[in-house]
């Protein structure tokens, strides 16, 4: 793409275009002048806090993050949401959900609300959703929140992103347990029981304080369990105050500049691995031509065969 | 199965079989042969019973169309009130023997024609009514203790209702005359057909308020018309329809006890609303078992002691979504199959659809048509002669206890989401309707499925029909009157009549009163619905696919 | 400009509750490898457009069985414009006579609009093809 052009985007981007933030977005998502459009990105922003929420699937997590919105906005803050949804392993495409939980501010232009497809990407969030995050700081949006995909498992990458992670469960699904078994307790900065309507969630507070106790003997911070209930409107003023709280605590403890450098190091860690993909698809590529009369034999003799003619040549890391 | 069956098996399986398919509309497969052993033995007192004996699988009357037949009752609304009311007066004069009226969108979404989001949609699918003024122009010259009115509304019934009643009182008609339905059915509004404005809990209280007040003063009305229509036509199959629309009407009953009635006082003026789709045996037999399962459940599993309460009686109305835009005639004949299954399946009363169902809202010439269709199947064809001709075939037979056994698994699984509600908010039966409609639509795409005109048999070209237009200027007219209404009423006794029905809707008293007194005032539905949505709120979905 | 995905709102504007459609059409999309976003029932223009603008969709496909298309997909263009946003494009389907079809498409109201007995294979074609066409001039 036209570089002049490009710069006149960003430009607009930092006026707080929406439509230019939009677009930037969608080209990042899909590697087009990624790395030109990210370099513009990151000098002018990286200043605000990342709120990831996290949670299985069904937990509430866009209706925290509606509600949440809601209460930034009675402060004029300007709120940016990244949801992320899956993507069909099979065709590739997505029905993005989360935006529709989120219709309070369907029409508030100071929220932006982005859904993105997980394209294949594992660990709740797509590949791009850090920078898209920055994009959107970039647009003026201070307050990031950023919506993963519904997980229980333990691939988080969400605590690479975010500055401070809440995790939501629900009372009486048996998702405490599950949440200890998935090793959500060790990446979790603050607790939501959403849902606290419903029976059980003060059994569930309970439970989880008990872990805590066990886990949080002598640490900086120990993770408040907040009980919510989007349905009452219950709990969300306290859930934004420990927020509010857990990122006061990461700036003073230095604790957020920490969490940058090793962030940082994931990010280059993350771009290698982007280059080496290329390289190795390269690589397969270059091997498709030396399959020649490969045939006989199981997959691993025939992979040790290719590799060594690939060798041989030497030629595909030009 | 006999040795005789299996021969005859043999030499089926000998010879070739036709591409098929031969599955029905809901895509449950078909035998080529019923016989003998396909049912366990149909003990005729326990599975059947006479016509207009327990448990009703023949039917709800003793004498079914030998004494009376069917309602026609045809759908009709558009426009002004003022139109409407000559539709009506029209049909009238062509023998139809019951007014069903549709409503326009703001008035089944609770918006009066000057909101803001009532633009392009007043008048369009259905008569605005936006106070008492509008529905006593409907009524103009129609004496409302001579006709049996049903009303096609749901979220806003007991406003409609209310204004249904008060016009009437107008007319010098007392409450205890009146005759009709109000479909009032906001489950299925969640499930299938989405016009809803309040979340369920004070949903379900407007409705037990009108199972109430109508016990009391109109107790001939029929209070709800529990719809499988709208689960069909969103994509359900026939036995999803049976089993979505029982397990709401078990709830409704569930909620008349919980709020303090004996179920003998209200069950007897539920009522049922079901479709009649393309597949002739199937719907036949989701009649035969929907009345089966609904005596079964009142007698043993609610108590009902009234004959009254076990009877399931329902009006039909044939499927929107089975008919086509090219080669419109041929839904003619597709209207006409449905409306004789719905017949031999022993409906009460009965909508044919028109040839123009999916071009627009039906022109006079094509409704006109619709209605003949049934007239040419009640008095030509004979098969009002005998009750439940069908009765005892194999395959009738058969396919009714398939349809019960495989209702009652569905009532066992909803039970498990903890009942109808609980079922709604884990979005389970939309779904399976969302489930159901892919598969039906990919069916047809993949011409699993024939739809004539469709994917088969297709015509070049495009065929020409005259549609019914809605005139633009509708809306205009619509909002002066309404204007012009604010301005000449007692506005002081619309604000008090508003301000005590929000009050009410604060505590737990009935609320069909204080709608009555606003609805008196000229209040509109607009702003009495505002006043319940500051006190109950709003419903939102979350959608699946 | 190489787009790697189509993105689409599907949306339903008005107060129309007719869903059935919608759901068949964004599910299709779905498993033609788009990226969907369903709007949820009940939507006025502004709200489509806003989404449309912040999700930058490829395209609106809107869904009106509610006889306000004269009103709707005229309000949706408009806003678009306003928005300088008129490179998403506009179509549709549902309840729409044909003489409506031919006003709203030859005034520019709606790219395409597809009525009942189409199928999600032709719109997926459709989309694709009109995509395809447009890209150069995306960006
Ligand atoms: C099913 C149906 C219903 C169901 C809806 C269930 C649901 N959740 O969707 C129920 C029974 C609830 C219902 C109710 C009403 N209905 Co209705 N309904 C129909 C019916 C029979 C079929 C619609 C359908 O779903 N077809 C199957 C789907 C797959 O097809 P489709 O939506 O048309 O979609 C296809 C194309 O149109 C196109 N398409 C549609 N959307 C989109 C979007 C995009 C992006 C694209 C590319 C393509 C596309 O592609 C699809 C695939 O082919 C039509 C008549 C008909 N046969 O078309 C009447 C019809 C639409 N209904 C009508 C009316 C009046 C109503 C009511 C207002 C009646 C009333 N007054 O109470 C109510 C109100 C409903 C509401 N809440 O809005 C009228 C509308 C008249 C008009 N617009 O001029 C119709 C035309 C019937 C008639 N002739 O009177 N209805
Ligand atoms: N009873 C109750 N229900 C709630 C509450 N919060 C959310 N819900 C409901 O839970 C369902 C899921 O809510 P979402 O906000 O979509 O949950 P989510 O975690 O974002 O879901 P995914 O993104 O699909 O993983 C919806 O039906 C909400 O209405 C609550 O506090 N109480
Ligand atoms: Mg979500």
């Amino acid at each position: 793409m036209n570089k002049e052009l490009l710069d006149q985007w960003l430009a607009r981007l930092f006026d707080r275009d929406r439509r230019a933030t939009a677009k930037l977005i969608s080209w990042v998502e899909d590697d087009v002048e990624r790395e030109y459009i990210m370099r513009a990105v990151l000098k002018q922003t990286g200043q605000q806090m990342v709120v990831g929420i996290t949670g299985p699937p069904g937990a509430g997590k866009s209706s925290l993050v509606e509600a949440l919105t809601k209460l930034y906005r009675g402060k004029d803050e300007r709120v940016g949401i990244v949801a992320v949804d899956p993507s069909s392993p099979y065709s590739g495409g997505a029905i993005l959900g989360d935006r529709i939980r989120m219709q309070a501010h369907g029409t508030d232009r100071d929220v932006f609300i982005r859904s993105m497809g997980t394209r294949g990407h594992l660990g709740g969030v797509t590949r791009s959703t850090s920078d898209v995050l920055r994009i959107l700081e970039g647009g003026g949006y201070g307050r990031l929140l950023l919506e993963t995909v519904g997980v229980g498992q333990s691939e988080l990458e969400i605590m690479q992103i975010a500055d401070t992670v809440v995790v939501v469960l629900n009372p009486g699904t048996g998702d405490g347990i599950q949440a200890i078994k998935a090793g959500i307790m060790e990446v979790a900065d603050v607790f939501v029981i959403n849902k606290s309507d419903l029976p059980g969630s003060e059994r569930m507070k309970n439970d989880i304080e008990m872990m805590l106790n066990l886990n949080c003997d002598g640490k900086a911070w120990r993770p408040p369990v907040v009980l919510t209930s989007v349905i009452d409107q219950n709990g969300l003023e306290t859930l934004r105050e420990k927020i509010e709280a857990h990122q006061l605590y990461m700036l003073e403890s230095g604790q957020r500049d920490e969490r940058r450098k090793e962030r940082l190091r994931q990010e280059v860690w993350r771009h290698w691995k982007d280059r080496l993909q290329v390289t190795f698809e390269n690589v397969w590529q270059v091997a498709q031509e030396k399959w020649g009369d490969l045939e006989n034999g199981d997959s691993y003799e025939l992979a040790g065969e290719l590799w060594r003619r690939v060798l041989r040549e030497d030629k595909w890391h030009e | 199965m006999s040795n005789n069956f299996l021969s005859w098996k043999a030499n089926y399986d000998a010879k070739k079989e036709r591409k098929g398919p031969f599955f029905t509309v809901s895509s449950v497969p078909i035998d080529p042969l019923y016989a003998p052993g396909h049912t366990a033995e149909i003990d005729y007192e326990r599975d059947l019973g006479n016509p207009g004996e327990y448990p009703y699988t023949r039917g709800v009357r003793s004498n079914m169309y030998r004494g009376r037949l069917w309602t026609m009752r045809m759908f009709a609304g558009f426009a002004t009130a003022k139109e409407s009311n000559e539709r009506y007066k029209f049909l009238l004069s062509q023998g139809q023997t019951g007014l069903s009226v549709a409503f326009d969108m703001p008035t089944i979404m609770g918006y009066d024609s000057d909101h803001p989001r009532a633009y392009g949609e007043v008048g369009r699918v259905g008569v605005a009514i936006d106070s008492l003024q509008d529905m006593e122009t409907l009524f103009r010259d129609i004496s409302l203790d001579k006709v049996s009115t049903s009303m096609t509304i749901n979220a806003p019934a007991s406003i409609i209702w209310s204004m249904y009643v008060v016009a009437a009182e107008k007319q010098g008609i007392s409450a205890n005359k009146l005759t009709g339905t109000i479909q009032n059915d906001i489950l299925k509004e969640y499930i299938a057909q989405k016009s809803w404005i309040f979340p369920p809990d004070p949903s379900m209280r407007l409705i037990t308020d009108i199972f109430k007040f109508s016990k009391e003063h109109v107790p001939k009305w029929n209070t709800i018309s529990i719809s499988g229509y709208h689960i069909r036509e969103a994509g359900a199959t026939a036995l999803q329809e049976l089993a979505f629309t029982l397990a709401d009407g078990f709830a409704y009953v569930e909620a008349g006890v919980k709020a303090g009635l004996d179920v003998d006082d209200f069950a007897p003026r539920l009522s049922f609303f079901f479709n009649s789709h393309t597949d002739f045996f199937e719907e036949i037999a989701k009649y035969r078992a929907a009345r089966r399962i609904w005596a079964r459940h009142m007698k043993e599993k609610y108590g009902a002691k009234k004959e009254e309460s076990l009877l399931m009686r329902f009006h039909t109305q044939t499927a929107g979504c089975s008919l086509t835009g090219p080669q419109p005639e041929n839904n003619i004949v597709r209207t006409a199959y449905q409306a004789m299954a719905a017949v031999l399946g022993g409906t009460q009363s009965l909508h044919t659809n028109s040839m123009d169902e999916v071009l627009a809202l039906p022109s006079e010439k094509a409704a006109q048509i619709a209605l003949r269709t049934q007239q040419v199947l009640a008095y030509e064809t004979g098969v009002v002669n005998t009750i439940d001709p069908l009765a005892g075939s194999y395959f009738m037979e058969t396919l009714t206890n398939q349809m019960e056994e495989g209702a009652e698994e569905y009532f066992q699984k909803i039970d498990e989401l903890g009942g109808v509600l609980g079922a709604i908010r884990e979005n389970f039966f939309q779904q399976e309707i969302a489930d159901a409609a892919y598969r039906y639509q990919k069916e047809i795409e993949t011409n699993e499925r024939i739809i004539v005109g469709i994917n088969d048999f297709v015509n070049e070209g495009k065929d020409k029909i005259d549609l019914l237009k809605i005139d633009p200027e509708v809306e205009l007219s619509q909002i002066t009157r309404l204007k012009d209404l604010k301005q000449s009423r007692d506005n002081i006794r619309v604000q008090t009549t508003l301000s005590d029905l929000k009050e009410a809707a604060q505590g737990t008293d009935n609320l069909i009163p204080k709608i009555m007194d606003a609805v008196r005032a000229y209040a509109t539905e607009g702003e009495m619905v505002a006043v319940l949505k500051e006190v109950f709120g709003e419903y939102r979905e979350q959608a699946v696919f | 400009m190489n787009k790697t995905r189509i993105r689409v709102l599907v949306g339903k504007p008005g107060l129309d509750g007719h869903d059935r459609g919608a759901k068949v059409i964004a599910r299709a999309l779905r498993d033609a490898g788009m990226e969907v976003i369903y709007s949820g029932l009940h939507q006025t223009p502004e709200q489509l457009v806003e989404a449309a603008i912040q999700e930058d969709v490829d395209l609106i496909g809107v869904s009106v069985l509610s006889g306000a298309h004269m009103t709707i997909f005229p309000r949706i263009k408009e806003l678009l414009k306003e928005q300088n946003a008129e490179d998403i494009l506009l179509m549709g389907g549902g309840t729409i006579p044909e003489e409506d079809i031919v006003t709203l498409v030859e005034a520019g109201h709606a790219e395409a609009l597809f009525t009942p007995g189409a199928t999600t294979t032709e719109i997926v074609s459709w989309i694709r093809d009109r995509l395809e066409a447009s890209k150069e001039v995306s960006v």
